[in-house]
């Protein structure tokens, strides 16, 4: 018989006007694996905060057994010294120090203020180790990828004695290899007896390394589940509340002419001249056809419809992109969204939203000539235009007058799309529609990118879920170290076969 | 088109049409009316301890004139503060304009084919274009080259500062001509005829009111008040929100007395300041531009968030330029409304004001990071700092204390504003 490590009882949280917790409870058994499974806005994150003591004692109600005692955490580093370490989605790393320094800020080896270098290599040397990682422990943290971020944040967490790891999302930025590697430590882990806590949406990877998943939804506690009873199926049906026989809507595409071609582009990596990013790529769209463009992380996908939209990635952009046969000119933002292409970003937050405005002024704001007249905005039109786009792409949220901020994922996402289907534009190129927001949006986006194309519009999808690709796709590109090198109809595509072309593509390069 | 709900998920919040409840409203808009409540406390507050000064009617015109260049100047900076820039060069911009004007006026003397220049009016679309080409320099360099406006505006500050001296060659220069000091210490000519209430006799003091500062009083308040009827209407007939009709009377009501409460202060000494005349437009305008025109929502878009805001197809790098192009004619209309109302053009004039109007915009309420704040906001803000520094200096307050005073009450307010964010939040 395991013992309990950790226990929350009956916790409720309130937030002015919302109840974002309510009689949550949560048994987590020493030494195992324990995944939170939950929409967007579920209230898992709300839940760590209050256990790692970012809501301190007291906002909120209910109880927190660790190690047999109550606990009453007033700060983070109250949780801390007791061995529960939390890492967030959003890395707290500071990219201009050190890896080792990263490892020990807050927790400095020091005597009397003055930091002892070899102790704080030697003491990095051995945490990057336990994690998996060779690399000097002196370089900055800038120069190394997400995924090694990762695993130097885990080595933050261990000097600190780590007993319960909270991992928020890990794997929602990493590449498959870096996942795996990840996972593989987690595994480690749980042989050490380090207990973890891993909140993730990709039920994959908790059905094969959690031993145990607990669900929440509106706040509440669905269920916890045992090692065979875990299954996709099972976890979706609970976070969702009712089976989801297809997480595809269906599509009967009606495709027309050719709208958009691009021809022989080729773009340069913004800081080294000569580094060719995007190699002579040709691509075309046809009315009422969604197109997906399928690759590795770094295959220049993103690069390539950046450099397509008002030149905002690269130099030495070249190439011809010609609209229902016209030759158009893309090369600032404006000129792009007034010929006819929008582009949806992978990171709504940084480049996508005013995310201290609210939904209105976020809807309008690439079309605000669409409602005004000589530089001046009729209110009311815009209001009217805003209400009718939130109705649209069903945007859960008290009014248009909510802060863009205070949105889950798939909100923020649908005001992206409801920003760029105002627009009114001919092409959408859409980056990872779909990252980091739960299942039931996501097939509501789905949805929407099916009435568009159904409307005549030309959608160019771009996602690492090669599922989701096959799922709502008519035909793929899959992309290359900045090549096209396959097309097929989706009809005919297999994640197996997307993968052979890649690696085909790199057997030939080497 | 509408998007089928998914399988899964829990039907939309349908919020419907209503009117909030009078309080809800009241806590909703806390900050604005807040800003607000706290300037009439100050004013009460001085009005006691100064044993009834300052709501003398030659004082109020007086601090309506002692602030009338930080507001003019407030205005320009709220647009760069909320694009996420600072200007620290404007007091010495505006010192520089007020040199040059006094220098054009009279230090100059021009061969006569060139006489016109030192033209009251000439000379002052001069300095408003130097003014202008000095704020577009700077911007230049902001947003194209991409230098942080804190940097290029500390140059910008020293130069001007030393160009003032230069062209005033250390002395001060005046007086000006009298067509000009009317930009200041002018008012508004009474066509109407003043109209007497109490006449002069024994033992009472004369009541002779400036009718036409009245007239445009009324008309003013009469025309605020059916806009906001009617625009209260239009909501409501397209089935929005609208605020109760309790607190949209009280609020109107109360505006109103206030205003005309200010008016027939105004009225009853020498009527409308000319410059405030200027004010009440510029302000006027700049609420219209941050509020319905697609340039201010440009604004606060690119200072919300400057890449989602390129990437939205906003001339990010044309809007900064334009930004900071506008602060300079504002800092130049404002060293003219200084020169004019010292009578001189001196080489310590200006310095130091920046602080003053960058601190107005805080007050009122201005993030720091950019994206947030409000011409009315500003406006306010400027009115707090004037009437503490005017209602200290009657109460004899060392300059000192003044200035400690003045700095606690920036922190106190910023504080207040944070602390009810977060508690909202």
């Amino acid at each position: 018989m395991t013992n309990t490590i950790l226990e929350m009882r009956s916790i409720t949280k309130t937030f002015p006007g919302v109840k974002a917790l309510s009689d949550v409870n949560l048994d987590v058994r020493e030494g195992e694996i324990h995944a939170i499974c939950g929409e967007n806005g579920a209230g898992k994150s709300t839940l760590m905060k209050v256990l790692s003591g970012v809501y301190p004692h007291g906002t909120y109600e209910g109880q927190i057994f660790y190690k047999g005692e109550e606990q009453q955490f007033r700060s983070i580093r109250d949780s801390e010294h007791k061995g529960i370490v939390i890492i967030h989605q959003e890395l707290a790393l500071v990219p201009l120090l050190s890896i080792a320094e990263n490892i020990f800020l807050g927790n400095e080896q020091a005597k009397n203020g003055v930091i002892d270098w070899d102790e704080t290599r030697d003491g990095a040397r051995k945490l990057l180790s336990m994690v998996g990682l060779s690399e000097d422990p002196d370089t900055l943290v800038t120069n190394i990828g997400v995924g090694k971020q990762q695993l130097v944040e885990i080595a933050k967490a261990l000097s600190k004695q780590v007993q319960l790891l909270i991992l928020d999302e890990p794997t929602a930025s990493l590449s498959e290899k870096d996942s795996q590697a990840l996972l593989d430590l987690l595994m480690e882990f749980r042989k050490q007896g380090i207990t973890s806590i891993i909140i993730s949406h990709k039920l994959n990877e908790i059905s094969r390394i959690a031993d145990r998943v607990t669900v929440i939804r509106d706040g509440r506690t669905i269920e916890t589940m045992e090692n065979e009873e875990i299954t996709e199926d099972r976890i979706i049906t609970s976070m969702v509340g009712r089976s989801l026989d297809d997480r595809y809507p269906n599509r009967e595409p009606k495709i027309g002419e050719t709208i958009l071609e691009v021809k022989n582009w080729s773009v340069y990596h913004p800081q080294h001249r000569d580094r060719q990013v995007i190699k002579n790529v040709d691509i075309t769209l046809r009315k009422g056809e969604v197109v997906g463009i399928a690759g590795l992380m770094g295959s220049g996908r993103t690069e390539f419809a950046m450099s397509l939209f008002g030149k905002s990635w690269g130099q030495k952009i070249t190439g011809e992109v010609f609209m229902h046969g016209q030759k158009i000119d893309t090369g600032t933002v404006g000129r792009a969204i007034r010929n006819g292409i929008a582009y949806a970003t992978e990171d709504r937050k940084t480049f996508g939203l005013n995310l201290i405005d609210h939904i209105k002024n976020n809807t309008t704001i690439a079309n605000l000539p669409g409602v005004s007249r000589w530089g001046v905005i009729d209110d009311l039109a815009e209001l009217d235009v805003a209400n009718d786009y939130r109705k649209k792409t069903n945007i859960r949220s008290s009014s248009v007058y909510q802060a863009v901020g205070n949105l889950s994922g798939g909100n923020q996402q649908k005001v992206v799309l409801s920003k760029w289907l105002y627009a009114n534009p001919d092409v959408l190129i859409l980056d990872e529609p779909t990252r980091g927001i739960d299942v039931g949006a996501k097939y509501e986006i789905y949805t929407i990118i099916n009435q568009l194309a159904a409307q005549g519009k030309a959608i160019l999808v771009i996602s690492s879920e090669m599922p989701e690709l096959l799922g709502i796709t008519d035909r793929l590109y899959v992309m290359n170290e900045g090549r096209i090198v396959g097309e097929m109809p989706t009809s005919e595509a297999s994640q197996e076969k997307i993968m052979r072309s890649i690696v085909r593509a790199e057997g030939k390069a080497s | 088109m509408t998007v089928q709900t998914a399988p899964t998920g829990t039907p939309a919040d349908q919020t419907k049409s209503q009117e909030l409840s009078f309080f809800g409203a009241v806590r909703a808009n806390m900050r604005d009316y807040g800003l607000l409540l706290a300037l009439i406390l100050i004013m009460v507050f001085f009005q006691y301890f100064t044993a009834g000064v300052l709501f003398k009617p030659v004082n109020l015109t007086n601090i309506i004139l002692q602030n009338s260049y930080i507001i003019v100047m407030a205005l320009g900076m709220l647009l760069v503060i909320v694009a996420g820039h600072i200007d620290l060069s404007v007091g010495s911009v505006s010192g520089f304009v007020g040199a040059l004007a006094a220098m054009l006026m009279v230090g100059w003397r021009f061969p006569p084919e060139l006489a016109f220049l030192a033209n009251p009016i000439v000379a002052g679309i001069i300095c408003l274009i130097v003014g202008a080409a000095i704020g577009a320099a700077q911007g230049y360099l902001i947003a194209y080259h991409k230098i942080p406006s804190f940097i290029v505006t500390l140059a910008g500050m020293l130069i001007f500062k030393g160009l003032s001296l230069a062209i005033l060659a250390g002395k001060s220069v005046g007086p000006f001509p009298t067509e000009f000091q009317l930009l200041s210490a002018g008012f508004i000519p009474d066509v109407i005829g003043p109209t007497t209430l109490v006449a002069a006799s024994e033992g009472v003091q004369p009541l002779v009111l400036h009718t036409t500062t009245m007239v445009i009083a009324i008309v003013a308040v009469v025309a605020t008040v059916f806009f906001a009827i009617r625009t209260r209407a239009r909501r409501k007939a397209r089935g929005y929100d609208v605020e109760p009709f309790s607190l949209f009377v009280v609020k109107n009501v109360v505006i109103a007395a206030l205003v005309l409460f200010f008016a027939y202060m105004l009225a009853s000494y020498r009527g409308l300041p000319n410059v405030l005349v200027v004010m009440g437009i510029l302000i006027a305008f700049f609420v219209f531009l941050t509020k319905r025109m697609t340039f201010g929502r440009r604004i606060y878009a690119l200072g919300g968030n400057l890449k989602a805001a390129a990437l939205s197809g906003i001339k990010t790098e044309r809007t900064t330029f334009y930004i900071f192009a506008i602060m300079g004619a504002l800092a130049a209309l404002a060293g003219m409304i200084y020169a004019a109302r010292l009578n001189s053009a001196t080489p310590k004039a200006g310095q130091g004001l920046e602080l003053d109007v960058i601190a107005a915009v805080f007050i009122g309420g201005a993030s720091a990071l950019g994206g947030v704040g409000a011409v009315a906001g500003a406006v306010i803000g400027a009115f707090i700092m004037g009437v503490m520094n005017n209602g200290m200096s009657i109460m004899g307050v060392n300059i000192d204390w003044q200035q400690m005073i003045k700095g606690v009450v920036l922190l106190a307010a910023v504080f207040f504003d944070l602390y009810n964010k977060n508690r909202s939040a």
